[in-house]
C-alpha cells in the first residue's frame, strides 16, 4: 500500500499544491489500492480508471500552468451512485438502471469537478438508497472493512467502506434517513448530512424528496468540512435550495481542533436515551464520548423530544409516500430497463413488467406502502398524519436549540451486524435509522463522529445542529476527534480477502 | 388496524405498476400489514389544530426567469432509449380508456 | 345510435342539463413551465427537451415566473381571488405521454378561485360561475402506428415527442352551470369564445384551438326536472373547436336523455368528440375509480404571491372584451342586429381594427359581412384568414369616398386584393379601375350616347326624364364602368334640357 492511501485529503491537496506529489501520483496511488482491496469490499461499482487518471493530469497542468486551485484539487472523491454522472453509468444500485449513462452531471458533480477533484468512481448502495447495510443493492453487498461478514451501513455503505478502506480519501453519500451517518458510524469513518437545502439536490435520483440530502463521507472532520464547501450553496436549479452562503465550517472545524468547548451548551436528549433496543456496548461508547466533551469544557445538560417516538413511524410513511411518486418514472419508456416488449404485450404489461424485475424486493414494499398512504381514504390518517409529526418533531427541535447549541446522541443503536441477521423483519432493518431520522424531518444538519468501539467495531457519536448551524457540529465533531490519537478511522483493519 | 389483504396488496401493485407474483402478494400482504401496525401509532398524536409540514424549509416563491437555455441534443435525449423510431421514443401498444 | 329521433325540446320537457367546462389554456411564455426549455410550436420531434421534462433521474423542477404571473392575470380577468398562499401538488398516474408520471399541478390549493364572467348568449349575458384557475403542465404528443386511421385503437405501438411536455397550462374550472336548459349549447360555445377572447386580449396565449393551445373538457349531465341530485356526469375531453363544443353538449344531452329513457344508467367516463360523426364515444368503461394519490410537490416550495405584485397585475390588465365591447356597442352606433350579426361572423377585432384604420363603423360592417363574409363562405375560409386585410378594407373605402372609384368598381378592387394582387390602390392602377373624372372624356361620351339613340333623347327632352337611363348605360359601357353613374345621369339631363 502507498502511503498516499494513509494520508487525509487535507494532507494530499497540500502536497499536490505544494509539488510534493502530484494528482496522477495521488489518483494512481487510490486506484491501486481499489485494484488491491475492492474484490473483497466491493465498495466501487464502477471504477473510472482512465477518466480519473486524465482528469488529475488536467488538475496537474492547471497547477504548472500557475492557476490557484482550491485546498482539495487533485485529490480523489467517490461518488454514491444515487448521483448522476455525464462519463460514468449511474444505476442507483437498481437492476432498472443498468448501463443507463446519464446526458448530465448533478450541480455536486459539477462542482466537485470545478474546484479540481478526480472523480475516481461510483459506490455502492442498498437500492435507491432504501436500506441500511447495502444487503438490498442488485449487485450484490458491499463488506465491511472492519470485518468483511458484516454489513457496512446503508444505504451508502460503499462511500464509506471506500473510505474506511483507504480505497478514497473522500466520498459523497446521501442522507434520507441516515444513509451517511449510519454507514460513517459502522465504519468508523465522519459522515455529514448538511442542512436540508444546503447542498443541491440537482441530480441526485430522489428517494424521498423532501428528506434527501447529500454529504462528505471523510476520515476526518475536516476534510468533512473541506468537502462540505465544494459541494455546498446555492444551486438555482434547485428550487428548495436555501440561497445563503454555506456556513463556516472548515473554519470551525479547525477551531474545534484546538480541543477547547468553552462555553458550548451540548443536549443529551432523554427519549434518545430512554429508547429501546440499543446496544450497551454502543451506550457505553456514546457516554464515554459525552464525558469528554464534557472534559473540554462543554456543558451537557439533558433536554427532551417528546414526540421522539413518532419519529421513525412518520418517516416510514413520509419516505414511501415519496418514493412511490419518485420512482414511478421508472417504466422503460425513455431510459433503463424494459422488459417483455416482445410484440405481444400492451404497454401497461410491459412496464409492470419491467418495473416488477427492475426493482428489488425492499424498493417493491416501499412503493407499495407509498402507494397505500397516499391513497384516497388513508391519506389523512397516514401521510397527513405523518407530516404533522414532522411538524411536532420540528418543534421539539426548535425548543431544544433554545436551550442548547448542539445535540448529541449515538449515531445507530448497534454496530455492524452480520449479514443477513435483519433482512427477514424490514422493520428490525428499519431500527436502524432510529436516532438518525429527526434530523431529516426537521431538515437540520447533523455529523456521526467515531467516539469508540463496541466488541471491536466502531461507534458513532451524532451531533446535531439547528437549521444553517452546520458550522456548530463541525466544531464540536473536531474536538471529539482531536482526543483521539490515533484516529479511529486511522486503526481500520488491513482488508483482506 | 384492519389486516392488509393480499387483494389490497394486488390493487396496490397495479395502481404502482408492478407485476408482483402469487408468492410476492402473499410476503408482502404479510410484511406490509407489519409495517402499517408499526407505524399506525402516529395516530395516536392528537394533531387536529397542528399544521402539516411538507417542506423542510420554510422557503417561497422560488421562480426563474423565462429565458430559453439550451437543453438535450436529440441525439443525446433518445440514447438512453429501450427503443426508438422516427427520432420518438417507440413504445407497445397503448390500451386506453379513451378512444 | 339514432339520436336523430329525439330534439332538445323534447330533453328539455323531462330533463334539466347541467354543464361544467373545464378550459386548459396553453400559456405563450418562452419557455417551458418548470424548466427553462423553448416552446416553440412545431419543432423537430424531440428537440425541446431536457433531463427535467423528460422526467430525468435526479432533474428537478423551477417555477417559471411569467407562467406564474400569466395565471394571476387570467385568474383577475376571471374576477377571482388571488390565493395569499399556495402549492403545488403531484397528480399521480401512469401514461406513457407523462414522462414523471405524475403531471405537477395544483390540488386543493389553486392559485385563482372564486370568479364569475358574463358571457353573450344572443346578446343577452349569462353569468357563468369560475370555481378555480390552477396551473399545470402539459403532456408529451403521442403518434399511434399501425391503426387503420392513427388512433391509439389498432395500432400496434405508438411513438412519442416530448416537445410539449411541460409547457404550462392553465386550466379553467366552472362551477356547475345549472338551468341552462335549450341555450346549453350556446352557452357552452360562448362561454369558450368569452375565455379565448380573454386570454388573447391578456396576450398570455395565442390562443389558437387549432392548434390545441386552448382546450375543453365538456361535463354534461342530466337530472330528472324537480330532481336535487345531479346525474352522473360523462366528460367529454379536449374539444377543439368552438362548434365542437356547442355539438358536444347538444349530442350528450340527446344521448343521455337516450339511454335514461330506455331505463340506462351514464356511466362517469371520459369520451371523445369525433369531428367527423358529431357524436361522442366512450371507451370501455373502468373497473375502478382513478385514484391519483395527490400530495404536496416536496421539490417546489409554496407560492405567496405578494399583495403589490398582483394588485399592480390588476392595475395593469388591458381592457377585456367584455368592456371593450359594450364601449364600441356604443361608440359605432350600430344597431342591435347588425351587433349580433358582427359577432356570429366573428368579425367584432376585424371591424375593430378597420375602424382604426380610419373606416366608418357602418362601412366597416358593410364590408366585412356582405363582400367579405361571401368570399370566405364560398371558399370555406375564416375571415381572418382572407388575404384582405382591416388596411386593405379602410383603404378600400376612403378610395370610394373620395370618389375614385364606384362601390361597383370598389367591388372589382376588392376582388382582386383577395386574389393577392396588392393593395387596393395598386389593383386599381394596375387594372385601370379608376372612376374617369375627365370631364371632356365624359363630355364627348355623352354626346356619342345622345347622338346614337335620338328618339331617347327626345323622349328625355320631352320631359320623360327616367328614359335617361338608356343613355346611362351607353356612356358606362363606353367607360367601362368607370364613370360614377349618378353624375353621368345628371350631366346627360343637363345636356338635354340646357338645349
Ligand atoms: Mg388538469
Ligand atoms: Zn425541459
Amino acid at each position: 500500500m502507498s502511503e498516499l492511501t494513509g494520508r487525509t485529503a487535507e494532507e494530499l491537496g497540500a502536497a499536490i499544491a505544494a509539488g510534493e506529489t502530484s494528482a496522477v501520483e495521488v489518483t494512481r496511488a487510490h486506484l491501486d489500492r481499489i485494484d488491491a482491496v475492492d474484490p473483497a469490499v466491493h465498495a466501487f461499482l464502477h471504477v473510472a480508471g482512465e477518466s480519473a487518471v486524465a482528469q488529475a493530469a488536467e488538475v496537474d497542468r492547471r497547477i504548472a500552468a500557475g492557476e490557484k486551485l482550491g485546498p482539495l484539487a487533485g485529490v480523489p472523491v467517490a461518488v454514491k451512485d444515487v448521483v448522476v454522472t455525464q462519463d460514468m453509468p449511474t444505476t442507483a444500485g437498481s437492476k432498472i438502471l443498468e448501463h443507463w449513462l446519464p446526458p448530465y452531471d448533478a450541480t455536486l458533480v459539477r462542482r466537485l469537478r470545478e474546484a479540481g477533484l478526480v472523480v475516481l468512481g461510483k459506490t455502492n448502495m442498498d437500492e435507491f438508497a432504501m436500506g441500511s447495510s447495502t444487503e438490498y443493492s442488485a449487485y450484490g453487498p458491499t463488506r465491511n472493512p472492519w470485518d468483511t461478514g458484516r454489513i457496512p451501513g446503508g444505504s451508502g455503505g460503499g462511500s464509506a467502506a471506500a473510505v474506511a478502506a483507504r480505497e478514497a480519501p473522500l466520498a459523497i453519500g446521501t442522507d434520507t434517513g441516515g444513509s451517511i451517518r449510519q454507514p460513517g458510524a459502522v465504519t468508523g469513518t465522519v459522515g455529514a448530512k448538511p442542512t436540508y437545502g444546503g447542498v443541491s439536490r440537482y441530480g441526485l435520483i430522489a428517494f424521498s424528496s423532501s428528506l434527501d440530502q447529500a454529504g462528505p463521507v471523510t476520515r476526518t472532520v475536516t476534510d468533512a468540512a473541506l468537502l462540505h464547501e465544494v459541494i455546498g450553496g446555492h444551486d438555482r436549479c434547485d428550487s428548495t435550495s436555501i440561497d445563503a452562503p454555506v456556513p463556516p465550517v472548515v473554519e470551525a472545524a479547525r477551531r474545534g481542533l484546538t480541543g477547547d468547548l468553552t462555553g458550548v451548551k451540548v443536549g443529551v436528549v432523554r427519549e434518545f436515551a430512554a429508547a429501546q433496543g440499543a446496544e450497551p456496548g454502543v451506550v457505553a461508547a456514546f457516554e464515554a464520548g459525552v464525558q469528554t466533551l464534557t472534559k473540554l469544557g462543554a456543558e451537557v445538560v439533558e433536554v427532551s423530544c417528546p414526540h421522539f417516538e413518532y419519529a421513525l413511524p412518520a418517516y416510514y410513511l413520509i419516505a414511501p409516500s415519496e418514493c412511490s411518486s419518485n420512482l414511478a418514472r421508472f417504466d422503460g419508456v425513455r431510459y433503463g430497463l424494459r422488459v417483455g416488449d416482445d410484440g405481444s404485450r400492451a404497454l401497461e404489461e410491459v412496464m409492470s413488467l419491467t418495473r416488477d424485475r427492475g426493482f428489488g424486493p425492499e424498493v417493491k414494499r416501499r412503493v407499495i406502502l407509498g402507494t397505500y398512504a397516499l391513497s384516497a381514504g388513508y391519506y389523512d390518517a397516514f401521510y397527513g398524519q405523518a407530516q404533522k409529526v414532522r411538524t411536532l418533531v420540528t418543534r421539539d427541535f426548535t425548543a431544544a436549540f433554545e436551550q442548547v447549541d448542539v445535540l448529541a446522541a449515538p449515531t445507530t443503536p448497534f454496530v455492524a451486524f452480520p449479514f443477513g441477521s435483519r433482512t427477514a423483519d424490514p422493520t428490525q432493518m428499519y431500527l436502524a435509522d432510529l436516532y438518525t431520522i429527526p434530523s431529516n424531518l426537521y431538515g437540520g444538519p447533523a455529523i456521526s463522529v467515531p467516539c469508540g468501539l463496541s466488541e471491536g467495531l466502531p461507534v458513532g457519536l451524532q451531533i446535531m445542529a439547528p437549521t444553517m448551524a452546520d458550522d456548530r457540529m463541525y466544531r464540536v465533531a473536531a474536538a471529539l476527534e482531536s482526543t483521539q490519537s490515533p484516529r479511529l478511522a486511522d486503526q481500520t483493519p488491513e482488508v483482506t480477502a | 388496524m384492519a389486516a392488509i389483504s393480499r387483494e389490497e396488496v394486488a390493487h396496490l401493485a397495479h395502481l404502482a405498476r408492478l407485476a408482483v407474483t402469487e408468492d410476492e402478494l402473499d410476503t408482502f400482504a404479510g410484511q406490509l400489514d407489519q409495517i402499517v401496525s408499526s407505524v399506525a401509532r402516529i395516530g395516536e398524536v392528537a394533531a387536529d389544530d397542528i399544521p402539516p409540514t411538507s417542506h423542510a424549509v420554510p422557503l417561497t416563491n422560488v421562480m426563474r426567469a423565462d429565458e430559453p437555455r439550451p437543453g438535450l441534443s436529440r441525439e443525446a435525449a433518445l440514447a438512453g432509449a429501450p427503443a426508438v423510431e422516427n427520432d420518438r421514443f417507440r413504445v407497445p401498444q397503448i390500451l386506453s380508456e379513451e378512444a | 345510435m339514432s339520436v336523430a329521433t329525439t330534439d332538445l325540446a323534447d330533453v328539455l320537457s323531462r330533463y334539466e342539463v347541467v354543464l361544467g367546462l373545464e378550459v386548459h389554456v396553453e400559456l405563450g411564455t418562452r419557455t417551458k413551465m418548470f424548466c427553462s426549455c423553448p416552446t416553440t410550436f412545431g419543432a423537430e420531434p424531440n428537440t425541446q427537451i431536457c433531463p427535467v421534462c423528460l422526467g430525468m433521474p435526479g432533474a428537478l423542477p423551477v417555477v417559471n415566473a411569467v407562467g406564474v404571473e400569466s395565471a394571476i392575470k387570467i385568474g383577475l380577468a376571471l374576477g377571482c381571488d388571488i390565493a395569499q398562499w399556495c402549492r403545488f401538488a403531484r397528480k399521480n398516474y401512469f401514461y406513457p405521454d407523462m414522462p414523471k408520471n405524475f403531471q405537477t399541478s395544483q390540488y386543493d390549493e389553486p392559485i385563482c378561485f372564486d370568479g364569475a364572467i358574463d358571457v353573450d348568449v344572443d346578446g343577452k349575458p349569462v353569468t357563468v360561475a369560475i370555481e378555480r384557475a390552477h396551473m399545470e403542465e402539459d403532456t408529451g404528443k403521442s403518434l399511434h402506428v399501425g391503426g387503420a386511421t392513427g388512433r391509439i385503437h389498432g395500432a400496434t405501438h405508438s411513438l412519442l415527442d416530448f416537445n410539449r411536455a411541460g409547457i404550462p397550462l392553465v386550466e379553467i374550472v366552472t362551477k356547475p352551470i345549472v338551468g341552462a336548459g335549450a341555450d346549453a349549447p350556446a352557452i357552452a360555445r360562448a362561454y369558450v369564445a368569452a375565455i379565448r377572447d380573454i386570454v388573447r386580449a391578456l396576450g398570455v396565449s395565442d390562443a389558437r384551438m387549432d392548434q390545441g393551445s386552448i382546450r375543453a373538457d365538456v361535463n354534461v349531465s342530466l337530472m330528472p326536472i324537480g330532481a336535487t341530485e345531479f346525474g352522473t356526469r360523462t366528460e367529454t375531453k379536449n374539444v377543439n373547436s368552438l362548434r365542437s363544443v356547442e355539438r358536444t353538449v347538444r349530442f350528450e344531452m340527446l344521448r343521455q336523455a337516450e339511454v335514461l329513457d330506455g331505463g340506462g344508467v351514464i356511466h362517469q367516463e371520459t369520451r371523445h368528440f369525433n369531428e367527423a360523426t358529431g357524436e361522442t364515444m366512450g371507451g370501455r368503461v373502468k373497473e375502478t375509480a382513478t385514484d391519483y394519490r395527490y400530495f404536496p410537490e416536496p421539490d417546489l416550495v409554496p407560492l405567496a404571491p405578494e399583495r403589490e405584485w398582483v394588485e399592480k397585475l390588476r392595475a395593469e390588465l388591458p381592457e377585456l372584451p367584455a368592456a371593450k365591447r359594450a364601449r364600441l356597442r356604443s361608440e359605432w352606433g350600430l344597431s342591435e342586429l347588425d351587433m349580433q350579426a358582427i359577432d356570429n361572423a366573428g368579425a367584432f377585432d376585424l371591424i375593430e381594427a378597420t375602424v382604426s384604420a380610419g373606416a366608418s363603423p357602418e362601412s366597416a360592417r358593410k364590408w366585412w359581412l356582405g363582400e367579405l363574409s361571401r368570399y370566405a363562405n364560398e371558399h370555406d375560409a375564416e375571415l381572418a384568414e382572407l388575404t384582405a386585410t382591416p388596411a386593405h378594407v379602410a383603404e378600400l373605402q376612403s378610395l370610394v369616398d373620395g370618389g375614385r372609384l364606384t362601390d361597383k368598381l370598389a367591388r372589382t378592387v376588392l376582388s382582386g386584393v383577395l386574389a393577392g394582387e396588392g393593395t387596393p390602390a395598386e389593383v386599381m392602377a394596375a387594372r385601370n379601375l379608376e372612376v374617369v373624372n375627365d370631364t371632356g372624356a365624359l363630355t364627348a361620351a355623352v354626346d356619342e350616347a345622345i347622338a346614337a339613340n335620338p328618339d331617347v333623347a327626345a323622349k328625355v327632352r320631352d320631359g320623360k326624364v327616367a328614359a335617361a337611363g338608356v343613355l346611362v348605360g351607353a356612356v358606362m359601357k363606353a367607360t367601362r364602368g368607370q364613370a360614377d353613374a349618378k353624375s353621368v345621369r345628371e350631366l346627360i339631363i343637363a345636356r338635354l334640357t340646357a338645349e
